[in-house]
Parts: C-alpha cells; sequence; structure tokens
C-alpha cells in the first residue's frame, strides 16, 4: 500500500493538482446532464456485469479445477481432451466464441421440437444464458492451463505423508492438495479474474444488457461521444481496483 | 476428394467455404488481421521498449506517468479503450487537417487498428520489456559503461541481446493477444476475420461451418506462432544453460 509520506513527494502533489484540474475542467466543460435519465439503467447493467463476472468465474473456476487435476495427474484418455479444451479455448478470439455459442447454438435449438416445448426454452431464447456459458468455458480454458502447473506444483512429500496415515485419496485432495494449489496460485488467479471482467464487455454483442451496453445506448441516443466512454472506464477501474483488493485479502487471510 | 467429402456429408460447407465463395472473404478478413496483429505488436514493441526504459531510467514524473499509462491500460477493457483511441485518434487528425485548411480524413480501418492496439499492447509490452532488462545482470550493462560505450550502443549491443532470452516468453504471449484482439475491432466495424465470418455466417445461415473455420484459422496462426517463437526462444537462449530439470 501507498503510504502518504509517499504522495506527499513535490511532483506527486503536482501530478495530483493537475489531475484535479483535468477533473475540474471535465465536470464544468464536458456534458454530465443526461446521467440523472440513464442512471438507473447503468446500475441494472452495473449489477449484470457484476453478476456475470461473478457467476462466470465462480462456475469457469469449478470446471478448472477437473481439468487441471486431468492434466497433470490424469490418464491419457482423460488429459489429452483436456488439453485439446484448453488450446482450443486459448487459441481463438472470445468474441469468436461468444458468436459461435449464440448464433450457432441459437440457430440450431430451434429445428428440434422437444427443445422448444421443454421447460428451458424461455431461458434459452434469451441471450444470457449463451453469454454466461461462453465466458464460463473461457475462464475454465484459461484457469485449467494455470491450474495443472499448481497441482503439479505441490511437493509430493506432503502427498505421501497424507498417504502414509491412510487418508482417503478424496480427504488428501480436500485438504491438502486442492488448498495448497490455490494458495500458490491465488496472484495468478487475481489477475485472471481482472482479464475476466475485462472479456465481459463482449457479451454486450450478443445484446445482454450490462454497463458496456449501456454506456452504448447513451451514446446511439444521445450522440455524446467521449463522457459515457469516459466514465465507463473509471467504472471498470473501479471494479478492477475491488478485485485485486479481495483477492490481496484473500492472500493475507 | 470431393467424394469423400459427400461421404462425411460436408459437401455443402465446402462448397460454402470454397475460395471462390464466402472462404476467398474469410481468407481477406485473416490478412487484414494478420496485418494489423503484425502492426500493433511492433508498434507495441517500440511503446513499450521506450516505456521500460523510461521506467528504470527516467525521473520521477517520467516514472509515475508511465505507472499511470500501464495500470489504466491494463485494468479498462480492450474494447473501451479501443473505442476511446479511435475516437480520439480520428478527432485530432481531423482537428489538423481542419487547421491546415483541408476536409473531412477518411481514417484507413488498418491504420486504426494498428494504432489503436498498439497502444494496448505499448503498456503490457512495457511491464514485459521492463522485467527482462531488470533480469540482466547489472555487472554486464557497468562493464559496457566503463568501455565508454554510448547509452544507445549500450543497448543495441549489451541490454537487448542479454535480454531477449528473458523476453520472448512474455513477448510471445503478447503476439498471440494481439492475434485474439485484432476481434475486438469487429465491433467497431473492420473488416478482419471476424467480422467477415459473421457477414458470411448471417448471409447463408450457415453459423457453425463458418464460426467453426474462423476458429480453425485462428488456432492454427495459434499454433504457428507457438512453433516460431519455440524457435525464437531457443535462438534468443543459445549458449545459455538449459531450464530443463531445474524448475519442474
Amino acid at each position: 500500500m501507498i503510504s502518504l509520506k509517499d504522495l506527499m513527494q513535490p511532483h506527486r502533489v503536482v501530478m495530483m493538482l493537475v489531475f484535479a484540474g483535468i477533473v475540474i475542467w471535465c465536470a464544468i466543460a464536458l456534458r454530465w446532464d443526461w446521467i440523472p435519465k440513464y442512471a438507473p439503467l447503468a446500475l441494472e447493467g452495473l449489477w449484470a456485469t457484476v453478476w456475470i463476472l461473478a457467476v462466470s468465474t465462480f462456475l469457469g473456476f469449478l470446471l478448472a479445477v477437473p481439468l487441471g487435476l486431468a492434466q497433470a495427474v490424469g490418464p491419457w484418455y482423460l488429459s489429452i481432451p483436456a488439453r485439446t479444451f484448453c488450446t482450443i479455448i486459448r487459441g481463438t478470439p472470445l468474441l469468436l466464441q461468444i458468436w459461435l455459442l449464440y448464433y450457432g447454438l441459437g440457430s440450431l435449438f430451434p429445428q428440434f421440437p422437444w427443445i422448444r416445448s421443454s421447460e428451458l426454452w424461455p431461458y434459452l431464447r434469451q441471450a444470457w444464458p449463451y453469454a454466461v456459458l461462453a465466458l464460463t468455458l473461457s475462464y475454465a480454458g484459461y484457469e485449467g492451463e494455470v491450474m495443472r502447473g499448481a497441482f503439479s506444483g505441490v511437493a509430493k512429500g506432503q502427498l505421501e505423508a497424507a498417504k502414509s496415515f491412510g487418508m482417503p485419496r478424496f480427504t488428501m485432495f480436500r485438504r491438502i492438495w486442492l488448498p495448497q494449489a490455490v494458495r500458490n496460485v491465488l496472484p495468478t488467479l487475481g489477475g485472471e479474474t481482472i482479464l475476466q471482467l475485462k472479456a465481459t464487455p463482449l457479451v454486450a454483442t450478443i445484446t445482454v444488457m450490462e454497463i458496456y451496453a449501456v454506456s452504448s445506448r447513451v451514446r446511439a441516443d444521445t450522440f455524446i461521444v467521449y463522457e459515457p466512454l469516459l466514465l465507463l472506464a473509471l467504472v471498470y477501474m473501479g471494479i478492477a481496483g475491488v478485485i485485486s483488493l479481495a483477492f490481496r485479502r484473500l492472500e493475507k487471510g | 476428394m470431393t467424394g469423400l467429402l459427400e461421404l462425411l456429408g460436408l459437401g455443402a460447407s465446402a462448397e460454402l467455404l470454397s475460395l471462390s465463395g464466402w472462404g476467398g472473404n474469410l481468407l481477406r478478413g485473416l490478412a487484414n488481421s494478420l496485418q494489423i496483429a503484425f502492426g500493433a505488436f511492433g508498434l507495441g514493441l517500440v511503446i513499450g521498449l521506450f516505456g521500460a526504459y523510461g521506467k528504470l531510467y527516467g525521473g520521477k514524473v517520467t516514472r509515475d506517468l508511465l505507472a499511470i499509462y500501464t495500470t489504466v491500460i491494463r485494468a479498462v477493457p480492450e474494447l473501451v479503450l479501443i473505442l476511446i483511441l479511435y475516437y480520439v485518434g480520428s478527432d485530432i487528425i481531423n482537428k489538423i487537417s481542419a487547421a491546415m485548411g483541408g476536409g473531412r480524413v477518411e481514417i484507413n480501418g488498418v491504420a486504426a487498428g494498428i494504432w489503436v492496439l498498439g497502444v494496448v499492447q505499448g503498456a503490457y509490452a512495457t511491464e514485459v520489456l521492463r522485467g527482462a532488462i531488470k533480469a540482466v545482470p547489472t555487472g554486464q550493462i557497468e562493464a559496457a559503461k566503463s568501455y565508454g560505450m554510448p547509452a544507445f550502443m549500450i543497448m543495441r549491443r549489451v541490454t537487448i541481446p542479454a535480454m531477449m532470452s528473458f523476453a520472448v516468453p512474455g513477448l510471445a504471449n503478447l503476439w498471440l493477444i494481439a492475434t485474439k484482439d485484432t476481434a475486438l475491432l469487429a465491433v467497431v466495424g473492420f473488416n478482419e476475420l471476424t467480422l467477415e465470418t459473421r457477414q458470411a455466417a448471417s448471409s447463408t445461415r450457415a453459423y457453425f461451418t463458418f464460426f467453426l473455420a474462423a476458429g480453425f484459422l485462428y488456432l492454427m496462426v495459434t499454433l504457428c506462432s507457438g512453433a516460431v517463437f519455440a524457435r525464437v526462444e531457443k535462438w534468443a537462449r543459445r549458449g545459455q544453460p538449459s531450464l530443463k530439470g531445474g524448475a519442474r
């Protein structure tokens, strides 16, 4: 953390004054009168962004653990599919994956009558399930690779010690292997979660109304170009800051 | 060949993807994507080299400004940055053209893409190169200084060759990010591979065929670059002890 003494160096004070000047100029010279009208929509969008981020990282991590395990110690019939999955996800752009799932699956599903008549159909007609699915798979692909390194990085002696105590395999995994692996990669996971946050605006291209989509709508409605984008950048920096603080807390605790 | 494809039930897909059909469009899109990725990666390397030197040897103000640059770029989604930089870039060029008495300038898509992604890549490259330069033993640079080498020559003859082996893995990663980030330019309407694919898919309704084909093209680019970078890394590490057996 930066201490107050560090901040109070002369050149930093000058820079902060310049920065404050820019902020004040922005507040006065640029147009902000659209904010009250769009505030409720923006809050909804912010909620959608945070929700999609939280759900996709959580599910993606759950998927990444078996993927990493399969690659680290699994037999070939598990490790080869897991590695192929990770390579494909990491080798193609996320935007393409999102569009493949949304337009591809979205055009495939209506051809089957039993899907149309199923309980799930009202959800499958919306965009967000595809967004969550694409982001989850993407996070799982990247984290599967990270978890592979993490699982093979845990010291062999510890696992052997657990085995020699007669610990069942699942208990060993739950108590020793997983916690140590996760602890070792927490800084990486923090960085990857921020990357995931930066990937969320892509789902706006398939009509999910998250915060980026709200800013595009403001731009389209009012023809104001810079103000919504600057505010949007600030919002994302805020969320990224919260994520990195949370992970720093986790690493300490 | 055709008989085999018919047998597999892929005859229609093969026809759609033929070079005289939509396949040609896809390849043109790929060429555009690669052009932008090369340019952006190059621009990013130049910015990154200056940025890394500024962060390591620059004055207090330079260092703080560069810290702000890298932090902001790495915290804001590329898509938002692309829009901001695109509008800022075209506004500046139009202002200059207006000041010189010209009219509105139509901005070349490839140049805009390179400028936008290059600035983003520059922030990441700064961090990669800074780490690599820091890993060069100071004794080597001091030795060069004591011979009276000028600063630029030290950079060219000592620092850059010695840091290459540390920088190549990070730079390989950046190149892969550059190729995949070109897809984002589809959102602002540049005719690169992803947008071409979407146009082809939506006019033929063969979504799976085209998106899978484009995914295959991207994957080939990734895998080929992986092989190339493995060779580059081997070349950059020549004469150095192998890392194998140590870490893993």
